[in-house]
Formats: C-alpha cells, sequence, structure tokens
C-alpha cells in the first residue's frame, strides 16, 4: 500500500472498532459508536449555538442570524451578532471543552468517577481569591479574572507539594486536596457572610459562574491556550489511559508514571484554569460531561474528545436555559449547569436503570 | 521424639488470636479514654461563651439548681448548645462512616445523598414561598426536603435488576444535589430576602439554637444512630463486595436500603438543626481508620465520639478566638479539622476502605 493511501480494516476485538492506517507508520483505532455519538453532539451543539445568537431582548429569527452571520445584516444586527452574542457563545463553547476534557484527566486519574478538578482544590481556591478581590479590594473584571487564576494555582500547587512524598500515588492526593478544599469552603462562606450585603451578592453571582458581558478579549486568550492545551493532552490519552491499570501495569508497559502524572496534573490543572478565569467557576460540567459522554458512546472508560465535545454542549444548552427560564431577568449560567448537568445526568441514570446497566 | 506439635511452638503473645485480643482491648481503652475526653469537652463548652462561668456555678445549675442568673444560662443557653452539639457532631460522622461504607467510595460524604442540598431547597424554598420564619419551622421542612430527596436519589440509583450500585447511587445523589443547588442560586440571586436569610443560614452555626430545637431532632438522630450501629457487622459483609456478601448470606439490597434510610435521618436531622456542616462527615471516617483498620464494629462507635468531641470542640474554640463574639462552627471545624487531617494524611498510610 502506497503512503497516503487509508487502509479500513476491521480490528478482530470486536465488529464496532475499526482501523485507519496512513502507510505503514501511522494508525488510529477508533470506536464507530463514539464518532458518530461524537459528530451528533458537536451538531447538537451547533443548533443550540445558532437559537442561542437569535435569543435575547432583540430577538432575531434564523433567517435573519444567518444573512448577518454570511455578512448580509443590517448595521444594528452585526453588532448584536458579532459584538455581543457571538463571543458570548464562543466563550461558553471553548469554556465547554476546557471544563469537560479537565474532568476527564481527573475522572481518569482518580479512577473514580467523582473526580474533578475540585479534589486539588483548584476551583475553591480560585473562588476564595476572587472572593477576596470583590469583597476586600473592590477590584475589577480584569483583577477578579486573575486573582482567580492566581489564587487557584497556588492552591493546587499547595496541594501538591503537601501530599509529595517521593511521588503523588494513590489517595494521598485526593484526601489533601479534599481536606484543602474544605478549609478553603468554609473560609469562602464566612467571608461571604460577613461582607456587605452589594458585595456578597456580586461575588456570589461570580462564584456561581457566569457568562455576562464576556467579549472577544476574552475569546481570543482562551482560543490560543486551547489551541496549545487541547493537543498536548490528546498527546498524553494513551499515557492516561494505561495509568488506570494501576501504577505497576503501566510501569511494565513502558509508561514513565510519576512524570506521565504530573504532565497530565498540569494539563488538566491549565485547562481548568483557563475556563475558570473566563467564565468563574462553573460547576458541575467537570464532574458530569465525561460521565454522561461516557455512556452514551458506551464507552469503558472517560474518552477526552467526548468529554470535551458535551461539556460544550452543556454550557451552550445551560446558557440558553438560564437566559430563558426566567426572562426577562438573566440568570448566571452557573445556575443552569448545575441544574441541566445535574438534570441531564440523572436522566441518563434513569434510562440506564430501564437497561439494566450498571 | 520431637512431634510437629513440638516444632511448631506458637511464641507467646505473638499468635494472631493474641495479636487480635491485645487489639481488641487497646481499643475498648481508646473508647473509655474518648468518652472521657468527650465528657471533658462538654464541660467547657458549659464553662466557656461570652460570660466566663466558673466550674462550681455550672456544677450547681446541673445538679442544686437556685435561679441564680449565671445558672439560667447554662441551663437553658448552654446545655442544650452542648447537646445539639453533640449531637449533630456525632450523627454527621456517623452518617459520614455509613456513606463511606455503602458507596465503597472514600470520597463520599453524606452529602453525596442529596441529603444537605434537599434540606437547604426546602429551607429556601419554604423562606421565600411559604413564609416559614422560625427555626423549629425551618426543621420540619428541612427533614421532610431531606427524606424526599433521598428516596428520588435512592430510585435513580437503583439499576432495573442488579439492585442498588455503589458508583450509580453516588452519581446520582451527585446529579441531585447539583440540580437542586441550582435552583437554590436561582431563588436567592432573584430574591433579596432569600438571600439574607440563606447566607446565614448556610454557615453552620450552633447559635440561636435552644431546647426546643434538641427535642425535635433527637428521636430521629436518636433511631438512626440506634439503625447504623446495629449495622456493623451487615456493612463488614458489604465490603468484601457485593457477590462475596450475597455468597455469605448478607442481603445487600437490604443493607443498602437500611444505610441509605439511616443516613437520611442522621444527616437530615443534624443539617436541618444546624445548617451545613460539610467536614465532619468526610474526614472523621478517614482519621478513624487510620487506627481501628476497616471493621465497622470499632469504625462506627469511633466515629460518632470523635465527631461529638470535634464540633463540640470547634464550637468552644470559636467561642474562645472571637471573644466575646463567636466563629460559627462550620468555619471553626473546617479550621481546625483540615491541617490535621491534612498531617495524618502525610504521615500515615490511610487504608482505604
Amino acid at each position: 500500500m502506497s503512503a497516503g493511501s487509508v487502509d479500513l480494516a476491521v480490528a478482530s476485538s470486536g465488529p464496532r472498532r475499526r482501523v485507519v492506517r496512513w502507510g505503514a507508520r501511522f494508525s488510529w483505532r477508533y470506536h464507530t459508536r463514539a464518532v458518530v455519538v461524537g459528530g451528533l453532539i458537536w451538531l447538537a451543539t451547533g443548533v443550540f449555538l445558532l437559537i442561542q445568537l437569535g435569543v435575547g431582548e432583540f430577538s432575531l429569527s434564523p433567517g435573519e442570524v444567518y444573512r448577518t452571520l454570511t455578512g448580509q445584516g443590517t448595521p444594528g444586527q452585526e453588532f448584536i451578532i458579532y459584538d455581543l452574542r457571538l463571543p458570548r457563545v464562543l466563550t461558553a463553547v471553548l469554556v465547554g471543552i476546557g471544563l469537560g476534557m479537565s474532568g476527564a484527566v481527573f475522572q481518569s486519574l482518580t479512577r473514580n468517577p467523582l473526580g474533578s478538578p475540585d479534589i486539588i482544590g483548584f476551583t475553591q481556591g480560585a473562588g476564595l481569591a476572587a472572593l477576596a478581590q470583590i469583597v476586600i479590594f473592590h477590584g475589577g473584571q480584569t483583577e477578579i479574572a486573575l486573582s482567580a487564576l492566581g489564587g487557584g494555582l497556588a492552591v493546587s500547587v499547595l496541594v501538591y507539594v503537601l501530599a509529595y512524598r517521593k511521588g503523588v500515588q494513590g489517595y494521598r492526593l485526593i484526601l489533601v486536596g479534599i481536606g484543602v478544599s474544605a478549609l478553603l469552603v468554609s473560609m469562602t462562606s464566612y467571608l461571604l457572610l460577613n461582607a456587605q450585603i452589594i458585595d456578597a451578592q456580586v461575588a456570589f453571582v461570580w462564584l456561581t459562574g457566569s457568562l455576562n458581558a464576556r467579549g472577544w478579549e476574552h475569546v481570543v486568550p482562551l482560543a490560543l491556550a486551547l489551541v496549545v492545551l487541547v493537543p498536548a493532552t490528546l498527546a498524553m490519552s494513551r499515557p492516561m489511559r494505561l495509568l488506570e491499570m494501576g501504577d505497576d501495569t503501566a510501569h511494565a508497559l513502558g509508561v514513565r508514571v510519576e512524570r506521565s502524572r504530573t504532565w497530565l496534573l498540569v494539563l488538566g490543572t491549565a485547562l481548568c484554569a483557563v475556563a475558570v478565569s473566563s467564565a468563574g467557576p462553573v460547576g458541575f460540567i467537570a464532574l458530569a460531561a465525561p460521565q454522561v459522554a461516557r455512556r452514551l458512546t458506551g464507552s469503558a472508560t472517560v474518552g477526552l474528545l467526548p468529554a470535551g465535545a458535551m461539556g460544550a454542549l452543556l454550557l451552550v444548552l445551560s446558557d440558553l436555559a438560564a437566559q430563558r427560564v426566567v426572562a426577562p431577568a438573566a440568570l448566571p449560567v452557573g445556575v443552569a449547569t448545575v441544574s441541566v448537568g445535574g438534570l441531564y445526568l440523572a436522566w441518563v441514570l434513569f434510562r440506564e436503570n430501564q437497561t439494566g446497566r450498571a | 521424639m520431637v512431634t510437629t506439635g513440638q516444632l511448631v511452638q506458637p511464641q507467646p503473645g505473638r499468635s494472631g488470636l493474641d495479636e487480635q485480643a491485645r487489639r481488641a482491648r487497646l481499643l475498648s481503652l481508646g473508647v473509655v479514654a474518648s468518652v472521657a475526653v468527650l465528657v471533658l469537652v462538654a464541660l467547657l463548652s458549659l464553662v466557656v461563651g461570652a460570660k466566663s462561668i466558673p466550674m462550681h456555678t455550672v456544677w450547681d445549675a446541673l445538679f442544686a439548681y437556685d435561679g441564680s442568673d449565671d445558672q439560667l444560662i447554662v441551663r437553658e443557653l448552654r446545655v442544650p448548645r452542648m447537646v445539639l452539639g453533640a449531637l449533630v457532631g456525632s450523627a454527621m460522622a456517623l452518617a459520614g462512616a455509613l456513606m463511606q461504607a455503602l458507596t465503597r467510595n472514600p470520597l463520599a460524604d453524606p452529602g453525596l445523598l442529596g441529603v444537605n442540598a434537599g434540606a437547604a431547597l426546602a429551607i429556601v424554598a419554604s423562606i421565600s414561598y411559604l413564609g416559614a420564619t422560625t427555626l423549629t419551622e425551618y426543621v420540619w421542612f428541612g427533614l421532610a426536603g431531606a427524606a424526599v430527596t433521598t428516596f428520588v436519589v435512592y430510585v435513580l440509583g437503583a439499576a432495573g435488576r442488579a439492585g442498588v450500585s455503589p458508583v450509580r447511587l453516588a452519581l446520582a445523589g451527585a446529579a441531585i444535589a447539583a440540580a437542586f443547588s441550582g435552583i437554590i442560586s436561582a431563588i436567592v440571586l432573584l430574591s433579596h430576602d432569600a438571600f439574607v436569610d440563606f447566607r446565614t443560614w448556610s454557615v453552620g452555626s450552633l447559635t440561636g439554637r435552644d431546647s426546643s430545637v434538641v427535642t425535635q431532632v433527637l428521636p430521629f438522630i436518636a433511631v438512626g444512630t440506634v439503625i447504623a450501629l446495629a449495622m456493623a457487622g451487615s456493612l463488614n459483609a458489604l465490603s468484601l463486595g457485593d457477590d462475596t456478601a450475597r455468597a455469605l448470606g448478607a442481603k445487600v439490597g437490604q443493607i443498602r436500603l437500611t444505610g441509605v434510610v439511616a443516613v437520611t435521618l442522621l444527616c437530615g436531622a443534624g443539617t436541618a438543626a444546624v445548617g451545613p456542616i460539610g467536614f465532619v462527615g468526610l474526614i472523621i471516617p478517614h482519621v478513624v481508620r487510620s487506627f481501628t483498620g476497616p471493621n465497622q464494629r470499632w469504625l462506627l462507635p469511633y466515629s460518632l465520639l470523635f465527631g461529638a468531641i470535634l464540633l463540640l470542640g470547634s464550637d468552644v474554640l470559636g467561642r474562645v478566638i472571637l471573644h466575646p463574639g463567636e466563629l460559627q462552627v462550620a468555619v471553626v471545624t473546617a479550621a481546625v479539622g483540615a491541617p490535621v487531617f491534612i498531617l495524618l494524611v502525610r504521615r500515615r498510610r490511610l487504608s482505604q476502605l
């Protein structure tokens, strides 16, 4: 076979896995159902994205949205779409991808379906730092985003250092993370209780996660960061899968255990960091998206790409719900992510109930 | 002639049975010591406060009541507070140990069944829409909310034929808890009064809880405790895995159901009474397990005692630190417990259930 031709072969381990080969050196084995489901998820995301563009105080019909996107709308419509709504929905998609993939990394690392970036206290650290910024220093949007980033990273490093004893393995990282998180949560509640009521409400909105007033200045850094982080994480997907089998097995199969684990932690934290500094600690996406994606694709373990796609879909859906449910008041998206994500996960579990899957 | 019996002499004090007996004795002594510490901390909580009341006045207030102001404070304010603190602390720790055993997941805390979220949602809804104003009203709503939520979570977590699986139970609880917390956020963001009330309630605190709250939650916590302690043997069987447990004759479905009922009673009553206290149920079982091992017959009583000690001690500390004001007990519990817990995690190998 010549270099560059595509050879489809049915792998022997089952009729649903296929292999694509380029030449003699590159191959990619994929699960048909996962690819189909992933494609459908992206399709659904696109549909809801277009609906979202038409929704709001000035509602636009799908036709008008389409015309504006192809450059034939009025200046007013162009302003609404290009300056107000498009950056917001793009932020939603990118944040969703970041959170979904971060959640998948942590659930794989901790081998626990409840794993999420909360484990290393990142979200709580970011929340506390942002809260302090709002309540004590009264900073603006940029200061809040930067303190969230700094706080989250500082806490993650602290948790890692506290858990490190000739390596970070087993439950130690999880338990230290839980301990530090609990401490941070109580400090956050205390600050919230003793702040001025107005500051407290502003802080509460940020803490639930919000996409209000997100512009291109949010989208561009986020997109650049993801362009770097997503391929890097995908490159680590094989060590990640092997680490799930246990440190000894992974080591025997040639994975450098400590180094891979540290890299995965760094990448997972970075993905979460860019998401949180853009939209605040949007809850539940990192937990729910990988689990829902896993059940829909029917795979045994969490997958990075389906989780990212699912995260984007959940966040766009949640934003739509948050804006429409109690119109004209716009709720912060974090309110809807926990509701939508929670209810969707509950529905998926209920469906499994019918078919008897464990 | 040398017989095999002579060759295989057990060394004194080193055989398996001797080792076990020694361990059991040490642990029994530990229980007694813990009870003593609990009594000490309880007495301390009667003495310390905005007004420091001397020990003999406390003693008189309990056994030779004569109606003076100080004795009134002790009897009407501090004794109920102490009893509530001990009850809630032990209830949360016990509920945490049960949850971790039922889900075989060290990350499980009693809030995982959605109990906290259910109680909180019921209370917020009752404040905003049903006009509840007093604490006793909150408590009933909280209990009802907790019960309904647990029922929903349990139904979701039960797979069609196989019965409840730990993973599904944990995920179902997380899903429902998340959905409820979203609804709570929506309600408090849309109503200023609800926000203020919720903000106060959401930091677990023993302030302003008098003997009526104690009498409200005492029956639920008492029943829950009895059920939990009686389940110790069944939980040991469950920890071996569902299949092995069934092979040993344990009725896995029934055990899970009973456990969920007990967790609801304990955690629901505790949260409804004092608000969410998140640290005790998650951490105490880990701390206790580091020296008792995974045997539930020791783990559960020790969790009960340590939970009460932690909560009462935190309450005392909270009243001392910000004297004459006070720091809420939920804040102190986490601030005190977290460093101790992290130290423990670093220095010992905590057994993984």
